[in-house]
């Protein structure tokens, strides 16, 4: 087995196809942020949920479609990165 | 046992998005409101009735989709409204949550927040039969325990798929507890997820693997080159079939209109009475109804393309070009249903969560080709090009991509014109696909064809009537010469308006049909097939209209009244709806005033030049 460490990232540099689990979203303090966090969360990016991004949009990544349980989102790269994954192997 | 129990009187349909409530509301009550396979359908508070087994009588509310209570866009406002009691109604004695059996995880959240409320309810577990399909199971018994709250099976796209539900309504309910709402935190969200969590993993048991074969699709159709490429196949096929297959069809009945009317004429005493039938409503408004086909065609692809869930995938691969323009891909489901009527665009823009995205959208939706643009768009190319297919579609396609790339420089200006930090938000669901469903469709077709048919027999006729009175009532300004017409009471107001209109090309009859032309672009049509069989041969009414405009008009003319419609807003509901919407006389005077200055711009321009080049 490799020593090799899995780093946590936060999902907008999660590379397309390649599963996570989500371990934390940050929480912005107040603001148009803590509202779309909020939203983050009621969707169901929730600890332990199971992402993958299926698909993105040209150049930039802009803007990303990202599976979360039976349902895919489209997402922004600023949305998406309040959500902090760790990469499956 | 609450000793206050009561039989329901009123129930409200509460749920995400797309759960297929008003597919349900359709089902119980008979109406007939738009479903389709994506987010943000229903925008406003519709009301139906319902008849239970037992006999009574149910007030039902279809309430627009929600994600939670805390409202992001307008529509889940209004939902919140209702349903926490911050809207001018009572509060309903039962909630019917409405949640999509083939995904529980997403939709159980909205269960357990709607039981905090203190209204008795029951949930509606929709879309068995999908779920049954791709292999999920679910003990129904279990989950009504854990939730503590009756579980109804519903499938809300077959006949008797709501039977449960409508016994269920013959059961007392509770009184209605007392509870304040208050919006929940981000602690409590997670909580309430973990809760979530339990119970479906205790209740629902899905197939190792996912039997949906979305993803595959998606990894097609969302592809940046492959997905582009399918979204202008799909577009093209659209606009050829409607023009191709549908102008086919409209040819038809207009030859049913030319021998009804030579029916109609053979048949009565040359008179007053006789006009009216024969110029009036066959030559007037007729010349209006003969477009059905094409505009159902129209409607039939626009339906199935709702129903299938590709929409919002579309409006993924715009996102980017259209944040070019200060837009997101937010706007784009309202805009397309623009081309068929700007109205229902604007309401849709609701969704739209960043108020000045929604407000770039409402005031570009009406630069979207309409479908009451079609009858004028077609009758004209029709005399520019006659028998020449390929330079008409290609103008065709030219006149409706004018709209479009007018649309995106008007919000391109409307965003450097007041510069702003604030991001807009994308966060939109990409539905599963499904098949449409034909009941759905044929209700949405039947809608369209009757809303069509009543404006045709209604406003339109009755327009075309005025204007058939006013070109047969004398002026009285004894001194006009010329023939009947030309002394008419319209031939004069005519006279007058070529103040106004004759810079830009347009002759007597084309001004004075702007006029009640406002309440319906489509009355320029009906107005001048009236005028032009009032003036030709007794022997032939229909096709009169196309050969006149073609050997009568000059080119710029006839360019320049195309260039007209494309940006004049000729529409007085639109006028109305962006009122209403925004809120605000000022957006709407603007809105008004911005696109009639184009059109005049545009028509003057145009006529000139044309002019100029022909050396006419
Ligand atoms: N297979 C299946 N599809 C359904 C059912 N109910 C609704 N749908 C589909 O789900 C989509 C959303 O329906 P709609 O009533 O507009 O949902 P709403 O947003 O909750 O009002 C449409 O494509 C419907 O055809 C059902 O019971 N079974
Ligand atoms: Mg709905």
């Amino acid at each position: 087995m490799s020593a090799h460490v899995i780093k946590n990232l936060p999902l907008d540099l999660l590379p397309e196809r390649r599963w996570a689990t989500v371990c934390d979203v940050t929480i912005p303090a107040t603001g148009v942020d803590h509202e779309l966090v909020l939203r983050l969360v009621e969707l169901g990016f929730v600890p332990g949920e199971r992402v993958r991004i299926v698909a993105e949009g040209i150049g930039g990544r802009e803007p990303m479609a990202v599976r979360v349980g039976h349902t895919t989102f489209a997402l922004r790269r600023h949305e998406a990165s309040f959500i902090i994954v760790e990469p499956h192997p | 046992m609450a000793e206050a129990a009561l039989l329901p009187g009123r129930i409200a349909l509460l749920g995400n998005p797309n759960c297929g409530k008003t597919a349900l509301f359709n089902l119980l009550t008979g109406s007939r409101q738009k479903v389709a396979n994506y987010a943000g359908v229903t925008v406003e508070r519709k009301e139906g009735t319902l008849r239970t087994p037992a006999g009574r009588t149910v007030k039902v509310l279809d309430l627009p989709g929600a994600y939670s209570l805390n409202a992001l866009s307008n529509d889940e406002a209004v939902t919140r409204d209702v349903i926490t009691g911050h809207s001018r109604e009572a509060l309903p004695d039962l909630l019917v949550c409405v949640a999509d059996a083939t995904n529980l995880r997403l939709h159980l959240r909205m269960v357990l927040e709607a039981r905090s409320l203190g209204i008795p309810l029951v949930v509606a577990l929709n879309k068995m039969d999908r779920a049954a399909k791709l292999g999920i199971t679910i003990d129904v018994e279990s989950l009504a325990q854990h939730l503590g709250i009756p579980v109804v099976p519903t499938v809300s796209i077959s006949k008797r798929g709501a039977r449960g539900l409508e016994d269920h309504l013959d059961r007392p309910v509770p009184a209605r507890g007392s509870s304040s709402w208050a919006a929940q935190g981000i602690e409590e969200v997670r909580r309430t997820q973990q809760e979530v969590l339990r119970i479906f993993r205790a209740t629902v048991k899905e197939p190792a693997v996912d039997a949906d074969p979305s993803d595959r699709i998606d990894r097609l159709m969302m592809h940046p080159f492959w997905g582009l490429l399918v979204l202008g196949i799909v577009l093209f096929v659209t606009f050829v079939s409607v023009f191709s297959i549908g102008g086919w069809l409209t040819g038809y009945v207009e030859s049913a209109f030319a021998w009804l009317g030579g029916l109609v004429e053979g048949a009565m005493d040359e008179g007053l009475l006789r006009g009216l039938l024969v110029e009036g409503i066959i030559g007037g408004a007729g010349g209006v109804f003969v477009f059905l086909p094409q505009i159902l065609i129209l409607f039939l692809f626009i339906l199935a393309l709702e129903g299938s869930g590709y929409l919002p995938r579309a409006a993924f691969l715009l996102d980017k070009p259209m944040s070019r323009a200060g837009l997101s891909g937010r706007s784009f489901i309202p805009l397309l249903s623009s081309f068929a009527c700007a109205i229902p665009g604007i309401m849709a823009t609701r969704t739209i969560t960043n108020w000045r995205d929604r407000l770039a959208t409402i005031m570009i939706a009406p630069l979207m080709a309409c479908s009451a643009r079609i009858p004028v768009y077609t009758l004209i190319i029709a005399a520019l090009f006659p028998g020449q297919p390929l330079l008409a579609t290609l103008l065709m396609i030219g006149l409706y991509a004018l709209g479009i790339i007018s649309a995106m420089s008007v919000a391109w200006v409307m965003k450097r014109s007041r510069p702003t930090s604030e991001r807009s938000t994308l966060l939109m669901e990409l539905p599963s696909y499904q098949w449409p469903d034909t009941r759905s469709l044929v209700i949405g077709l039947w809608e369209r064809a009757m809303i069509f048919l009543r404006r045709v027999g209604t406003i339109i006729l009755a327009l075309t009537i005025i204007m058939w009175a006013l070109y047969t009532i004398p002026s009285p300004r004894t001194h006009a010469q010329g023939t009947p017409i030309e002394r008419s009471l319209a031939g004069e107001i005519g006279h007058a308006l070529q103040y106004v209109f004759a810079p830009i090309g347009f002759n007597e009859h084309i001004s004075i049909a702007l006029v009640p032309g406002m309440a319906a672009r489509e009355v320029v049509v009906s107005s001048l097939g009236m005028v032009y069989a009032m003036e030709g041969d007794e022997d032939e009414v229909g096709g009169q209209l196309q050969e006149r405009i073609a050997t009568e008009w000059s080119l710029g003319t006839k360019l320049s009244l195309l260039l007209w419609i494309v940006f004049a807003p000729q529409c007085l509901s639109t006028f109305v709806t962006v009122k209403r919407e925004t809120n605000s006389w000022k957006y709407m005077w603007i809105m008004g005033g911005y696109l009639f200055a184009l059109a005049y711009l545009a028509s003057l321009v145009t006529y000139q030049v044309t002019n100029f080049l022909t050396g006419s």
